[in-house]
């Protein structure tokens, strides 16, 4: 069941079973040869991944090897030195409506109400006041946090914070959610029960997901697709498909042998890096 | 504060000191200290006449114009400063030297180039004002949190709306502090630049007394100015804890 391809460099291809990669078009987003450099810092090398439309990918590997790099240049935030991204198969040079990016440290805006800062990316994109709020407070109810609309970001907690962060990337409906370890700072119960959301919202909404985490667990128990990053000079090592879990009761998916294999196999092949 | 178990309103201890003024002045060690009854009397009597009610208003357009140019050249500057590496470069020196600069020194060669009026007074007041609204203003917009930046960038932000939405108000808490402590030095600036010009406003008034050892009056005049300033400074400061609820949690 597991389908691991290695090395990745050159890509995916035909090799997973459960994606048509061959079609470009099954891919939300390409990234091609991409290569940053930080002065003389080799943050990403050579690097080419793809990400299969309606599916989510995790970019999982050890602190300093390029991750969030990577997710800035495909949210365009970030020139990369050479290479380059295309989304839905049209090559891009910076931010654009069909991504959306969850912060890791949320940034909302803390003079703003949350029924503001949900809507404050539509606001940036010239939509009505009326209608902008009508859609964000949709999506607050969403997220669960309907009854706080009017409260204010330090009224609320880490968890209703990211909340509001993944509720403001939701209303631009954008095609790609780009998530920068959306979940590092709320607790251990409440990060079970965003993955459990996550989970959900994949199935649910027809977006595509880009998601970093350095939790091994985490990637397995949320990914279609995980691609494990090694420090520099940073490049793929290896893509897994755990492609069995999805049909899975998000409550189960802990106990599962295959998903107990995968997160080993990923230990083992990290462990070198950490020692 | 409480004595006895009882709650004392803020600033009671005002009343001390006023009583020991009293008392000093009611011993006649000193004929430049007269009893603060006398000082309070004279107030208002003097508060109604035209001599005084013209030096407020000639003060009030001189402070009120010298900050109005501190505030609206020293924020966009501080702002730019803030926001670009060459401009900081460029002008951080000269603003850090000012800022600690004796001013005063000054007013001679802002006399001499921009005569004996109303202009150089209001050029002191805002020389005396501008240079910590510049250095707060760019400290605020350099302390913005990075990711709020690329969230506006994210979004789609056009620069305008990245500043009119942004970066303004995140920088406002710094900015209002800046606009405080350049308005409580305005009120000096005034002041200082009146008393070495000294043919307007309370500057003339000062003169006029002194001269004629109108001690009361000129203690008088005095108690009006520092009130004048406190509260000035207590309503600022008021605004910007109305802000900083935010600033801690940026
Ligand atoms: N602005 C920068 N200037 C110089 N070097 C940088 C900069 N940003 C990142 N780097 C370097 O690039 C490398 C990758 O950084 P990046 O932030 O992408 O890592 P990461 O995988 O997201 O790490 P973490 O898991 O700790 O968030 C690191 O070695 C870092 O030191
Ligand atoms: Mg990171």
């Amino acid at each position: 069941m597991l389908q691991t391809d290695n090395p990745v460099q050159d890509l995916p291809a035909g090799h997973g079973h459960s994606v048509a990669s061959s079609n470009s078009s099954a891919n939300a987003v390409s990234v091609r040869n991409v290569s940053k450099n930080y002065g003389t810092v080799e943050a990403l090398k050579d690097l080419s991944l793809e990400f299969p439309k309606g599916q989510l990918t995790s970019l999982l590997g050890p602190s300093g090897c390029g991750k969030t790099t990577l997710l800035k240049i495909i949210a365009g935030l970030l020139e990369p030195t050479s290479g380059e991204i295309e989304v839905d198969g049209r090559s891009v040079d910076g931010p654009g409506p069909d991504r959306a990016f969850v912060f890791q440290d949320f940034a909302l805006l803390p003079w703003a109400s949350v029924l503001r800062n949900v809507s404050f990316g539509l606001e940036l994109r010239g939509v009505a006041k009326s209608e902008r709020e009508d859609i964000a407070a949709k999506y607050i109810a969403d997220v669960g946090l309907a009854g706080f609309e009017k409260s204010y970001p330090h009224e609320l907690s880490g968890g209703m914070r990211q909340r509001v962060g993944l509720a403001r990337a939701l209303s631009v409906d954008s095609d790609v959610l780009l998530m920068d370890e959306p979940f590092s700072a709320v607790d251990e119960q409440t990060r079970r029960k965003f993955q459990e959301d996550l989970l959900s919202l994949v199935a649910n909404e027809n977006k595509t997901f880009i998601f970093v985490t350095h939790s091994i667990e985490e990637a397995v128990y949320v990914s279609d697709q995980i691609a494990i990053l090694l420090p520099r000079p940073s490049r793929v090592s290896d893509i897994i498909r755990p492609s069995g879990l999805r049909e899975k009761d998000s409550r189960s998916i802990r106990r599962d042998p295959e998903y107990l294999d995968i997160v080993d196999e990923i230990w083992e092949s990290l462990r070198s890096y950490v020692e | 504060m409480k004595v006895f178990g009882i709650r004392l309103p803020g600033m009671s201890s005002l009343l001390i000191w006023g009583l020991l003024w009293e008392i000093f002045g009611r011993s006649g060690l000193s004929f430049f200290v007269p009893p603060l009854s006398d000082v309070i009397a004279t107030l208002f009597e003097v508060i109604g006449t035209p001599a005084f009610q013209k030096a407020l208003y000639e003060t009030g357009y001189a402070f009120v114009a010298g900050v109005f140019f501190a505030v609206s050249i020293g924020i966009p500057t501080g702002i730019l400063m803030g926001k670009n590496r060459l401009l900081d470069e460029l002008l951080l020196p000269w603003v850090n030297i000012f800022l600690s600069a004796p001013l005063t020194a000054l007013v001679p060669v802002l006399m001499v180039l921009f005569g004996f009026g109303m202009k150089s007074i209001i050029i002191t007041t805002t020389l005396f004002a501008i240079w910590i609204i510049i250095l707060n203003a760019r400290a605020g917009v350099m302390q913005i949190n990075r990711s709020l930046v690329e969230m506006a960038h994210s979004f789609g932000a056009t620069p305008w709306a990245a500043f009119t939405k942004v970066y303004f108000w995140a920088a406002l808490p710094e900015i209002l502090g800046g606009v405080r402590i350049g308005i409580i030095r305005a009120v000096k600036g005034v002041i200082i630049g009146q008393l070495l010009i000294s043919i307007v406003g309370f500057g003339a008034l000062f003169e006029l007394y002194s001269n004629n050892f109108l001690m009361s009056h000129f203690w008088a005049v005095l108690l009006v100015l520092f009130a004048m300033a406190f509260t000035i400074s207590e309503v600022l400061a008021y605004l910007e804890r109305r802000v900083s609820y935010y600033a801690a949690k940026r």
